[in-house]
């Protein structure tokens, strides 16, 4: 996973709340061993007509949002199914962030650990993200500082826990870091009389 | 003296592995559960690292989302679900994971078998790459869905990084009236809390009305926690509890140790919310989120999303009752159990349905047991599909799905656009609500039956 800092991107809207996973990426294609190649599954009951024919209307499939790399979308996105088949085609799609009031704790937990970004504003700041997304208009975000900027609005806070950050701005692989912690699981194991029979 | 502290408190703390400041906790995992849809990436990358199952005595697999309900022999299965089971059973016998797979005679739905077999048990962490794995919690243990990476994490180290979630108290007085079931309960619950409304916390289900459910009918509501948004639901371990484990395959053979697996008097939680079971009607959803649930007798809210509407073909003021369906589903890990089966075909027991019906028992064990009680009979009579157990109609990966356009009563747990086929539009409700509406070929209120 490369390490993620700042970065500028073009936006767009999705203005629907509560997208769960099975519209993010619908079970039938997840039948796979794989994590890569699932951008073009991504949101296919909304994007596609017939067999994977894009649906004009779709906003994905606007030409101005061609190259689109931040998901402005409704509250509480990601809800539903723990598949990390959701956020592997986010990425795989290209989006880096995405921006809403609130995320599913699985989805959350499973963006962050693929180096997508979800980003929580409050309603007012969200209201503007949906406005300049609709422009398909450029934001960007300064991981370290925990801004995002809106182009005509200035800037936003969002909040991070402290280690996603740091796992993100560093490159840290999160298996790494409880693997360091070896001996404490042996010496747990041990104590509650847990080990191996 | 000693804080008093709430059940999940109690299993947390008995679990922190190692804790440094800022940094998530290293959580130690004592079950972990493993189905075919979410493990190949994560033993590729096990394999890619070099590195084994650290402990393959704590790590269960079976194969439930994607095999066939139909006759196993004659079922064709497609190259893409041949390759998932091709996986499982490889990626298991190479790493020493015991498999419950397609030809095992306690192969069943990952959260049905678990319990069954007595690997649930009080007290412990139990996770798997499943947003129902919430359904454990039944049995008083912390148990709940994780995605891929981290079910390489658990594989490889036994351990998870978590945040320490809330916690959330859902206080259940009064008693169910006759007909409405713990179904309809959590229906209620998640139709209080909204689809989101529990994010970031654990339930933990308290109350007579919940001390009086059966466990077949904890697990019913437990299962559906995420729904809400919840990590996690739960509910203290008792004597029911205990009477249900004793003498199943892995259960323990004694049970003092769990007897003070509650919360402690002054326990506080972040938060409360009290439901009075005895006001409570059956239940069922007229929207694409579980938390757009209404009572049976209501009418579609007006404040309900055009998205929705346009997508079930209903409208905001109809009734539900009396809207004609096309097809019923029984089965899924929310309500696939001997005790769903029993109160579903007590229903249908004598009559012919209207609508093509499914019924998937959970496990191969519940489905002899059916069999042995002659409740096959009872639904093939009926005009019922009697099929070998799995996920089905749940998530529709195996052939069993809706038509555009269909209705379905469901006694599942997900309505989500597209979640039982393209297009198919899922009422969720109880297995009594699911036989009565079977028979009218219309949503209709079981309590008539009774
Ligand atoms: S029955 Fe449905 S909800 Fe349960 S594990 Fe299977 S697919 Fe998931």
């Amino acid at each position: 996973m490369d390490p993620i800092t700042t970065f500028s991107g073009k936006t767009v809207a999705l203005p629907i709340a509560n997208i769960d996973t099975d519209q993010i990426t619908p079970a039938l294609f997840t039948k796979v061993t794989v994590k890569t190649g699932l951008g073009r599954i991504l949101f296919a009951h909304w994007r596609y007509q017939g067999d994977f024919v894009p649906k004009p209307e779709f906003p994905l499939n606007r030409p101005g949002a061609q190259g689109a790399t931040v998901l402005v979308s409704g509250d509480n996105f990601g809800c539903g199914s723990s598949r990390e088949h959701a956020p592997w085609a986010l990425v795989d799609y290209g989006f880096r962030a995405i921006i809403s009031t609130s995320f599913a704790d699985i989805f959350r937990g499973n963006a962050l650990k693929n180096g997508l970004l979800p980003i929580v504003v409050d309603a007012a700041a969200h209201a503007e993200a949906l406005k300049i997304a609709e422009q398909h208009e450029t934001v960007s975000v300064d991981l370290p500082n925990q801004t995002l900027t809106l182009p005509g609005c200035g800037s936003v806070k969002f909040p991070i826990d402290a280690f996603s950050k740091k796992c993100l701005v560093e490159g840290i692989d999160q298996l790494g870091y409880i693997m360091k912690h070896e001996q404490a699981v042996s010496a747990f194991e041990r104590a509650t009389n847990s080990e191996e029979s | 003296m000693v804080a008093p502290k709430t059940l999940f408190e109690k299993i947390w703390d008995a679990h922190v592995v190692a804790s440094e400041p800022d940094c998530p906790v290293v959580l130690y995992i004592d079950l972990h559960l493993i189905h075919e849809m979410t493990s190949p990436q994560a033993f590729s990358g096990l394999r890619a690292r070099g590195l084994r199952v650290r402990r393959p005595d704590r790590t269960v697999a079976t194969v439930d989302h994607i095999i066939p309900t139909l006759n196993r022999a004659q079922a064709e299965i497609p190259p893409s679900t041949a390759e998932l089971v091709r996986q499982i059973e490889k990626n298991c016998s190479d790493f020493g994971v015991a498999l419950h797979g397609v030809s095992s005679e306690s192969q069943g739905i990952v959260h049905v078998i678990g319990p069954e077999l007595g690997l649930t048990q009080p007290g412990m962490t139990i996770v798997c790459g499943d947003s129902h794995t919430s359904t454990h919690g039944a049995f008083g243990a912390l148990a709940f869905g994780i995605g891929t990476s981290e079910v390489e994490h658990v594989l490889a180290t036994q351990c998870l990084l978590q945040r320490r979630p809330k916690t959330f108290e859902v206080k259940v007085d009064g008693s169910l009236p006759r007909g409405v079931t713990a179904k309809d309960l959590v229906l209620a619950i998640i139709a209080r809390l909204g689809i989101g409304g529990a994010t970031e916390h654990v339930l933990e289900y308290r109350g007579e009305a919940v001390r009086a459910l059966s466990m077949d009918e904890r697990m019913t509501v437990c299962n559906m926690s995420i729904e809400a948004g919840a990590r996690a639901g739960m509910i203290a371990p008792d004597e029911t509890t205990f009477a249900w484990l004793r003498g199943r395959r892995f259960a323990p053979k004694s049970f003092d140790a769990f007897r003070d697996l509650k919360s402690d008097d002054g326990a506080r939680f972040d938060r409360t919310l009290e439901i009075d079971a005895s006001r409570l009607e059956p239940m069922i959803t007229y929207g694409t989120n579980p938390g757009m649930g209404m009572p049976i007798s209501g009418v579609v809210p007006a404040e309900t999303s055009k998205q929705a509407l346009d997508y079930m073909g209903l409208k905001a003021g109809q009734r539900m009752l009396g809207q004609s369906i096309d097809v019923v589903f029984i089965g899924s890990c929310t309500n696939s159990r001997i005790s769903d089966l029993r109160s579903a075909a007590s229903v249908l027991k004598g009559r012919r349905v209207k609508a093509r019906v499914l019924v998937v028992p959970g496990s191969l064990p519940i489905k002899r047991q059916a069999e042995e009680e002659g409740l096959d009979r009872v639904f093939r009579e009926a005009g019922c599909e009697w099929r070998e157990p799995g996920c089905s109609m749940c998530i529709a990966l195996n052939g069993d799905e809706l038509a555009e356009g269909q209705y379905c009563v469901s006694t599942s747990n997900r309505n989500f656009e597209g979640r039982q086929g393209k297009g198919g539009r899922t009422l969720l409700a109880s297995p009594l609500t699911a036989a009565a509406s079977a028979i009218e070929g219309r949503v209709a209120d079981a309590r008539q039956y009774l």
